[in-house]
């Protein structure tokens, strides 16, 4: 598959600070990447480094075959990039910004086509300074898009927005890897990770401790499934005695891992025996969430490996 | 440089101005306003004693005195004492600005002590009624009372007056105050906008998103001088039409002005995009801003003529570049003196393309 994006030993450093510490990864054409990582991690240094704006210390880096600090003038007329907290000129409208783009780039972009495509066409007259936050960033969005771009860079695009303007731009992710255009979502939401990305790269202190797709980040770095009985503690010493689980009791719940599906009925069976009375059960695996606050928290304590290659 | 960029960006920058409330005040109801109070204030129509420049050459004989003296009673008239030729007289008043002279000639005192008819020479500038007027009345009527004094029943009067003409172009202040307001303006306006801007959009992230385009820097910042020499070109306008029709100023308006109107705005926006890059935060844009600002409008001849400066501050003017335009400007405007008006457009002009240039060499999208 093609690669729009290669990363290779990429380091920046500041004078005392390793933003970037040696991290590797690849994004296939026509895929959605999440980068993730609490603040500070060195996402946004990655990010523009990867825009062009910023440049790197050591390491290879392509951008559409191109090196995006080198080549950043050609590189701009191919992605599209919207900023954390997008700012605009204030007495601008959505489509008098899109002409203004489309001037920029020597494009001619239908506004009111762009605008219906954010969800935004209903605005398209108001004046930036009088948008809301979700209005803001779907006007960036499709500002994003007037020169067409393979590459779209969001750069948190949903931080502050309301669940209903968060969904809205999660269709219009939808919609561009639909229409085969890469996406390199940067993000503090990892259900929006979760719902939306082929392949996730979670990075904290400069380093990559974890990529893959979601399930395979789930599976190979999470817990695994759990089953949770509303019951006793005594039920957990009565399972760990008679069952050979190691079951753990908290908060009015005893909470077993399954190695497998067979185990859930094994458990039960010996919880029907028992004679302990219990009020339901559930069963339960981690989330992208759960094992980023793991892994972020096992490397802070320094119990953690980083991993070489997303 | 890309036409059509350049075009989308001077749009923007002429929408984002024109819904700009405070901008567009500041940039065309602000000089009406600045006019009507500097023509209020030095114009002369609202003076209760109109300046008199009087040349006495009976030698300070006791008639010519007590003629000045009762002159002075009237409080019409503000008398200044001058020492003139005699035979120009009237251009040298035209050249010092007065709009109204008086001579007292040669054996004044003699002729009326032997009741022979003589007359005072009365000069005024017809273009100016309102000082010509009040001149004429005040002297008229120290010329009857002197007569009256005098008068028998057989002799006829004895003190007459003869008018003439100042002799030149006759400047009032109002006149030097167009050009050092359009001067005013042409520094202000980009000057304070500049540099809060380039410290507003960096902040604000704005240079970045800009910096993801094909606009260039220079496409950026002439954009901007662009709609500067427009506005200009407005305002400019403004006053001098603003002067004309409200103080009667007089001002030549040729296409000599055109250049200035051009290049002081390309100067000034050129250094505030300057002086905005060194800035990192608005509120020290601010302080920049004004630090270059302030020293430039009050000692480039803006309100005052540098030649009215102690001797020690006027090499200071000469070394400020709104001085150039200003001079150039009343070279235009009041001297004709196409000469010095091109020497200090190239000085201007040579001025900006260094501004300019370092403008856009030192102007970054973003910090490292």
């Amino acid at each position: 598959m093609r690669q729009a994006i290669e990363v290779h030993g990429l380091v920046k450093e500041y004078p005392g600070l390793m933003a970037v510490d040696h991290i590797d990864f690849t994004v296939a054409a026509g895929s959605v990447f999440a980068f993730l990582g609490p603040n500070g991690a060195g996402k946004t240094t990655t990010t523009e480094i990867l825009e062009g704006l910023r440049r790197r210390t050591e390491g290879e880096v392509r951008v559409l075959d191109l090196d995006p600090w080198k080549d950043g003038y050609a590189l701009h007329r191919k992605i599209g990039v919207i900023p954390q907290d997008f700012r605009f000129f204030e007495k601008i409208t959505p489509r008098e910004g899109i002409q203004y783009y489309g001037a920029l780039f020597g494009t001619h972009p239908d506004p009111a086509d762009l605008l219906r495509r954010v969800a935004l066409e209903d605005k398209a007259d108001s004046r930036y300074d009088t948008l809301s936050g979700g209005q803001k960033q779907k006007m960036g969005l499709a500002l994003s898009l007037t020169n067409d771009p393979q590459i779209c860079f969001l750069d948190e695009p949903t931080t502050g927005l309301d669940p209903h303007a968060r969904r809205a731009i999660w269709e219009v992710i939808r919609g561009l890897r639909a229409e085969g255009r890469t996406v390199f979502l940067t993000t503090h939401y990892l259900e929006e990770a979760e719902l939306l990305a082929d392949r996730v790269a979670i990075i904290h202190h400069g380093r990559i401790i974890a990529a893959g797709t979601p399930t395979e980040i789930i599976r190979t770095r999470g817990r695994p499934e759990r089953l949770l009985i509303e019951a006793p503690a005594s039920l957990a010493d009565y399972l760990r005695t008679n069952a050979g689980v190691s079951a753990e009791a908290h908060d009015g719940r005893v909470e077993v891992p399954l190695g497998t599906k067979g185990d859930a009925l094994r458990v039960l069976n010996a919880v029907a025996t028992s004679g302990i009375p219990w009020e339901g059960f559930t069963t339960t695996q981690d989330t992208l969430e759960d094992v980023f606050v793991r892994l972020v928290g096992q490397m802070d304590e320094g119990t953690l490996k980083s991993e070489g290659h997303a | 440089m890309n036409g059509r960029r350049l075009a989308g960006d001077f749009q923007v920058v002429v929408r984002s101005y024109v819904r700009n409330p405070v901008a567009l005040f500041f940039s065309l109801i602000f000089p009406i306003i600045l006019i009507a109070l500097f023509g209020a204030i030095l114009g002369g129509n609202g003076s209760v004693s109109t300046p008199l420049a009087v040349e006495n050459l009976d030698h300070n004989s006791p008639a010519s005195q007590a003629f000045l003296a009762a002159l002075n009673n009237t409080s019409l008239v503000q008398i200044t004492m001058v020492n003139y030729s005699a035979q120009n007289f009237g251009v040298a008043l035209g050249n010092n600005g007065y709009t109204t002279g008086l001579i007292i000639p040669q054996g004044f005192q003699a002729n009326y002590t032997n009741r022979t008819p003589v007359d005072v020479f009365l000069y005024t500038n017809p273009e100016d009624a309102s000082d010509a007027g009040i001149a004429e009345s005040a002297v008229q009527g120290v010329v009857t009372a002197f007569n009256l004094h005098a008068a028998c029943s057989t002799c006829s009067p004895i003190l007459g007056i003869t008018s003439r003409n100042v002799g030149s172009q006759v400047y009032k202040e109002i006149d030097y105050l167009i050009p050092g307001l359009i001067g005013f303006t042409i520094l202000t306006s980009p000057m304070f906008s500049m540099v809060d801007v380039a410290a507003s959009y960096r902040k604000d992230g704005i240079f970045r998103e800009l910096s993801l385009t094909p606009l260039t820097k220079a496409e950026w910042l002439t954009s901007r001088i662009l709609w500067y020499v427009l506005l200009t070109f407005i305002s400019a306008g403004i006053m001098i039409g603003a002067g004309i029709v409200l103080f009667n100023a007089h001002v030549q308006v040729n296409a000599g002005i055109l250049p200035f109107l051009f290049a002081g705005p390309f100067l000034f926006v050129s250094l505030g995009m300057l002086a905005g890059t060194v800035a990192k935060t608005p509120e020290s844009a601010a302080l920049i801003g004004n630090i270059i600002t302030f020293p430039m409008m009050f000692l480039s001849g803006t309100f005052f003529a540098v030649s009215l400066f102690p001797s020690w501050l006027q090499p200071i003017a000469h070394v400020l570049p709104l001085y150039y335009v200003i001079d150039g400007m009343n070279q235009v405007m009041l001297f004709s003196n196409a000469t010095r008006a091109l020497t200090d457009l190239v000085i201007v002009m040579a001025i900006a393309l260094v501004f300019f240039g370092l403008a856009v060499r030192f102007f970054t999208w973003r910090d490292e």
